[in-house]
C-alpha cells in the first residue's frame, strides 16, 4: 500500500474513533444540564401533571445509557430521531441548514483565502515598507473587532448611509442563486474581515521563513523578479503551515459563526443549535454537536493529508 | 411635510377633526387653501384599503423549536403566524366587544350555564373543506385532551357538555361564566379541520391567508386564501413573518424597508427611531404587568403588615420611566387596568410612602433581617435594575431587601412559583374572570402568590355567573379592592407593547388585546404604495 494512502487510512480511523469518544462527551454533558426538557418547553405554564405528561410522553424515564445507545444506532442508521419540542425530522431540518452554513462559508471562504494568501505574498514582497504595515494595520484592526460590532457596523454603513445590501440575511428554497449572493453579501463581508488577518499574516510569516534560504538567495542572484521568486520558489516550499491555517479558518467559518448567524437572521446551524439549547432540545443539541465535531475533526485530517502531500520529502519517502 | 401639518393631516383623514377646523389650522401653518385640499384628499385616499403587494413583518420571540399546533402557541411568532391562518369562534375588538368570526351569533341561558353559538355556513378551510359544527366541538375536545397540553385547558375545562346540531354548537358549563364568549377568542382555540386530531400542526384553517412556506425560527409566508368569506379584511396578496430576534437586525430591517413592521421595539432607542423618516413608533397600552410576587403562607410575607410595608415601599412611577422608558402606566397592585372591561377607575392609586412603609414595618414585627428578593434579566426585560430601584426605595423606609439575582436558566421552575419573593411577568386576559381565576383563586395551578381568600373567591364566582353589568362591575371592584389590601402581588407597572412600523402601512390600529393589533395587524393592514 502506498504509505500516503496508509496514512489517510490511519488518520480518518483516528478521527472515527475520536468522534465516537466526542458523541459520549456530547450525550453525557448534555444529559448532566439542570433542568429537563419538559420543564424547559412549558416554562412557566408547568403544572406537575403536565410536566410528568410530557416527561412520559418524551421517554425522559429511562436510564441515561439506554438512551445513548438507543441515539447512536439511530445516528449510525441515518436516523437523528425528531425534535422533541416541534417533532420536524431532525436530520431534514439539519441538512437544509447545513446546506446553508456551507454556503454562507463557501462565500466567505472563495474571497478571503486568495485575498488572504495574496495580501500575505504582497506583504512578504514589501517586507517592513508601506504596502506591508499597510496590509497589517488594516487586517489586524479588523481582527480586532468583535464580530458583532463589525457586524452591527457593515449594517449601518451598507445599509442604512449607503442603502445598497439588506440587513436581513436570510435565504430560503426557491431563491436564484444571485438572489441568494446579494443576501449573504452582508455577513460574508463580516466573516472575510473576522479571517482574513490570522491567514494573510501566517502566509506572511511562512514567506518570510523561507525567504532566509540558501535556494532563494539563488534565484535571486539569478536575476529573477522579486515576486516571481516568491511564486515560483518561496510558496511551495512554505505551504504546509499556509495550508494548516486555511483549514483551521474554514472550520471556524462551518462551526463557530453563530454571533454572525444571529445578527443578520442567517438560518443556519449555529442559530439552530443555539435555539434547540434554549429549549433543551436535547436529540438536537446532541445531533448538531456531532456535526459540528465531524466537520472539525474531518477538516483537520484534511489539512495534516495536504500538508503531507504538500511536503516532497513525505511524498517521496526513499 | 411639517410634523403638525402631517398630525392633523392624519386626524383630518381619520374624520376625527372637522374640514373646517384642518382648513384653519393648516392655513395657520401657512399652507394655501389648494394645497391644504389636495393634502387632504390625498390622505383620505390612503385610509382606503388597497389591495395587493406583499406585507411583511419582522418579528422577535421566533424559534426553530416553534410549531403550528395553535395549542402549544406561547410565544410571540407563533401567535401572529397562526392569528394569520387562524380563525376562532369570535375575536374581541379594541373596544373590548365581540366581533363575530365563525360563529354569527351567541345566546346563553339566564345564568350563563348554557351557551349556544351558531356557526357561519359555507365558510372554507383552505383545503377546500366547509366549516361545520362538528369541526368545533372536536376542535374544544381537543384541548380538554391533557395529552394536547393546550395553553387553553384552564379555558375549556370549565365546559361539561357539548354538542352539535346542524348549525347550532351548545356548550353546557359546570357553573355559569358571562365571559365564554370572550374565552372562545383565545388564540389557541383555533377552529381546525376534525378538530385537527390527526395532525394538529399542519396549519390549516379557516383565516384569511393560507401557509405556503413555513421554517420555524425563520420564515413563514402565506398568501390570501381566495375563497375566504370575510371580504373587509385580508387586503395584501401574500404576507410573510420574519423571524428577526436580534434588536439592531429587526430595527435596521424596518428602516431599511426590508419589512414593514416590527414588534418590541427596544424602549431604549424609542426616542432615536422617532427621528427617522418614513418610520413611525406605537406604543399600545396593553394588559401584560411586570409584578414583584411574595408568597401569602410563607414567613414573612404570612403578614399582611410586613406586605403593605413592600406594597407602599416601591416606586412606581420611577419604574415607568426608568425601567420602561415612559412606556406604560403605573400599577395598582392588582392584576386590572384600564384595557380590561368593568375596570373600576374609582379604586385610588398607590403611591410611595416610606413614612407609612416604615409604620406597616415597625408593625409586622419583622426582625430586621434582609428580606430575600430573587429576579433574573429574564424574569421580564429590566427585572434586575427594577429590583435594585426597589430595594434602594424601600431602604429610604427602613426596610433591608437583598436582592439575589438567580440565572434565567431554570428560573421558572426553580425560583418563580417556588421561592417566597421573586420578579416575574404576566401577559394579560381578554377578560378579569380569566385573569383572576388563572393566578388569584385558591386553587388555580397559578396562583403564584398562594392568595387563599374565602371571599374573594366567592365573589369570582358570584360574577362569574352575573350577566347584569353594573353588578359585575361592583364585584369586580371589591375583588380588585381585596388584592389590592391583602394580596401577595406587587405590581408596579403595565408595560405598553412599543412597536413600529413604515409608513406606508394603512389601516394600524391600537389594539390593547395584543401585540401587533392583536396577532391580526398583516391581515387588517395594507400596503399604499
Amino acid at each position: 500500500m502506498h504509505p500516503i494512502l496508509k496514512l489517510v487510512v490511519q488518520r480518518i480511523a483516528l478521527g472515527l474513533l475520536l468522534l465516537l469518544a466526542v458523541s459520549v462527551l456530547i450525550y453525557a454533558g448534555t444529559e448532566a444540564l439542570p433542568g429537563d426538557v419538559a420543564q424547559a418547553i412549558l416554562g412557566q405554564s408547568a403544572t406537575p401533571e403536565a410536566l410528568a405528561n410530557l416527561r412520559e410522553s418524551l421517554g425522559l424515564n429511562q436510564p441515561g445509557y439506554i438512551r445513548y445507545f438507543h441515539w447512536l444506532g439511530g445516528v449510525l442508521t441515518g436516523d437523528f430521531g425528531k425534535a422533541l419540542t416541534n417533532g420536524q425530522d431532525i436530520g431534514q431540518a439539519i441538512a437544509q441548514r447545513l446546506g446553508n452554513t456551507l454556503f454562507l462559508a463557501g462565500c466567505a471562504a472563495a474571497i478571503s483565502v486568495p485575498l488572504a494568501i495574496g495580501l500575505g505574498l504582497v506583504a512578504a514582497r514589501y517586507n517592513g515598507r508601506w504596502p506591508d504595515k499597510v496590509i497589517s494595520g488594516i487586517t489586524l484592526s479588523t481582527i480586532s473587532l468583535p464580530e458583532f460590532v463589525a457586524a452591527y457596523f457593515v449594517i449601518y454603513l451598507l445599509t442604512q448611509v449607503f442603502p445598497i445590501f439588506q440587513p436581513v440575511a436570510m435565504v430560503f428554497p426557491g431563491m436564484s442563486f444571485w438572489a441568494k449572493l446579494n443576501a449573504v453579501a452582508l455577513p460574508v463581508i463580516v466573516l472575510v474581515l473576522v479571517v482574513l488577518a490570522h491567514m494573510m499574516r501566517m502566509t506572511r510569516a511562512a514567506i518570510l521563513n523561507v525567504m532566509q534560504s540558501a535556494y532563494i538567495e539563488t534565484a535571486e542572484l539569478k536575476g529573477l523578479s522579486p515576486m516571481r521568486v516568491i511564486w515560483k520558489h518561496a510558496l511551495p516550499n512554505a505551504v504546509a503551515p499556509i495550508i494548516s491555517v486555511v483549514v483551521l479558518n474554514l472550520a471556524y467559518l462551518v462551526v463557530g459563526v453563530v454571533v454572525v448567524e444571529v445578527v443578520f437572521s442567517y438560518n443556519a446551524l449555529g442559530q439552530y443549535l443555539v435555539d434547540h439549547v434554549a429549549k433543551r432540545d436535547l436529540p438536537v443539541v446532541q445531533a448538531v454537536g456531532l456535526i459540528f465535531a465531524a466537520v472539525y475533526i474531518g477538516l483537520n485530517i484534511l489539512a495534516d493529508v495536504l500538508a503531507i502531500v504538500a511536503n516532497p520529502r513525505l511524498r517521496h519517502p526513499k | 411635510m411639517s410634523n403638525e401639518l402631517n398630525y392633523i393631516v392624519k386626524r383630518a383623514a381619520k374624520g376625527l377633526m372637522s374640514r373646517r377646523e384642518f382648513m384653519g389650522r393648516a392655513s395657520a401653518l401657512g399652507v394655501s387653501a389648494m394645497m391644504a385640499n389636495a393634502l387632504l384628499a390625498s390622505a383620505v385616499r390612503a385610509e382606503e384599503p388597497k389591495k395587493g403587494g406583499l406585507l411583511r413583518a419582522g418579528m422577535a420571540g421566533g424559534e426553530s423549536t416553534n410549531t403550528l399546533d395553535p395549542a402549544l402557541a406561547a410565544s410571540e411568532v407563533p401567535f401572529l403566524v397562526n392569528m394569520t391562518w387562524g380563525e376562532m369562534l369570535v375575536d374581541v375588538t379594541p373596544a373590548g366587544e365581540i366581533d363575530y368570526r365563525l360563529a354569527e351569533e351567541v345566546s346563553s341561558n339566564s345564568d350563563a350555564t348554557e351557551w349556544k353559538f351558531k356557526i357561519r355556513q359555507g365558510v372554507e378551510y383552505h383545503n377546500g373543506k366547509t366549516v361545520t359544527a362538528e369541526d368545533v366541538i372536536a376542535t374544544l375536545k381537543r384541548h380538554t385532551d391533557e395529552k394536547a397540553q393546550s395553553g387553553a385547558l384552564g379555558i375549556v375545562q370549565g365546559i361539561s357538555e357539548m354538542s352539535a346540531s346542524g348549525d347550532m354548537v351548545t356548550l353546557k358549563l359546570a357553573s355559569g361564566n358571562a365571559d365564554l364568549p370572550f374565552l372562545m377568542g383565545d388564540y389557541h382555540l383555533i377552529i381546525q379541520p376534525d378538530g385537527g386530531v390527526a395532525n394538529p400542526a399542519e396549519g390549516i384553517g379557516a383565516g384569511p391567508y393560507k401557509i405556503v412556506e413555513n421554517e420555524p425560527g425563520v420564515r413563514h409566508a402565506f398568501e390570501r386564501h381566495a375563497n375566504y368569506w370575510d371580504q373587509s379584511i385580508a387586503h395584501a396578496d401574500q404576507v410573510e413573518v420574519l423571524v428577526i430576534n436580534d434588536n439592531t437586525a429587526r430595527t435596521a430591517a424596518l428602516q431599511a424597508g426590508q419589512v414593514h413592521m416590527i414588534n418590541r421595539v427596544d424602549p431604549k432607542i424609542v426616542e432615536l427611531l422617532k427621528g427617522v423618516p418614513g418610520v413611525s413608533v406605537e406604543a399600545v397600552a396593553g394588559r401584560g404587568h411586570y409584578v414583584f410576587i411574595m408568597h401569602c403562607d410563607k414567613a414573612p410575607f404570612d403578614n399582611n403588615d410586613l406586605r403593605m410595608a413592600l406594597k407602599l415601599s416601591i416606586n412606581r412611577q420611577e419604574m415607568v420611566d426608568k425601567i420602561l422608558g415612559g412606556l406604560g402606566s403605573v400599577g395598582n397592585d392588582f392584576p386590572i387596568n384600564a384595557a380590561y372591561p368593568l375596570f373600576d377607575s374609582s379604586i385610588p392609586q398607590r403611591e410611595y410612602d416610606p413614612a407609612k412603609a416604615a409604620e406597616h414595618y415597625k408593625a409586622s414585627g419583622h426582625d430586621g433581617s434582609p428580606i430575600v428578593l430573587r429576579t433574573a434579566p429574564g424574569a421580564f426585560p429590566g427585572a434586575v435594575e427594577a429590583a435594585q430601584l426597589f430595594q434602594q426605595s424601600a431602604a429610604a423606609a427602613g426596610i433591608p431587601l437583598e436582592v439575589k439575582v438567580e440565572p434565567d436558566d431554570g428560573y421558572w421552575s426553580d425560583v418563580w412559583n417556588v421561592q417566597p419573593f421573586c420578579a416575574s411577568y404576566w401577559g394579560g386576559r381578554p377578560v378579569q374572570d380569566q385573569m383572576y381565576s388563572t393566578a388569584y383563586l385558591s386553587t388555580a395551578d397559578w396562583n403564584d402568590t398562594k392568595f387563599k381568600n374565602a371571599e374573594f373567591d366567592e365573589l369570582l364566582l358570584k360574577a362569574r355567573a352575573e350577566l347584569d353589568a353594573t353588578k359585575r362591575k361592583e364585584e369586580y371592584s371589591k375583588m380588585a379592592n381585596i388584592l389590592r389590601d391583602e394580596g401577595g402581588l406587587i405590581c408596579p407597572m403595565f408595560n405598553d407593547f412599543v412597536e413600529a412600523k413604515r409608513e406606508e402601512v394603512g389601516g394600524w390600529a391600537q389594539d390593547p388585546n395584543g401585540e401587533l393589533m392583536n396577532g391580526r395587524a398583516l391581515v387588517k393592514c395594507w400596503l399604499n404604495a
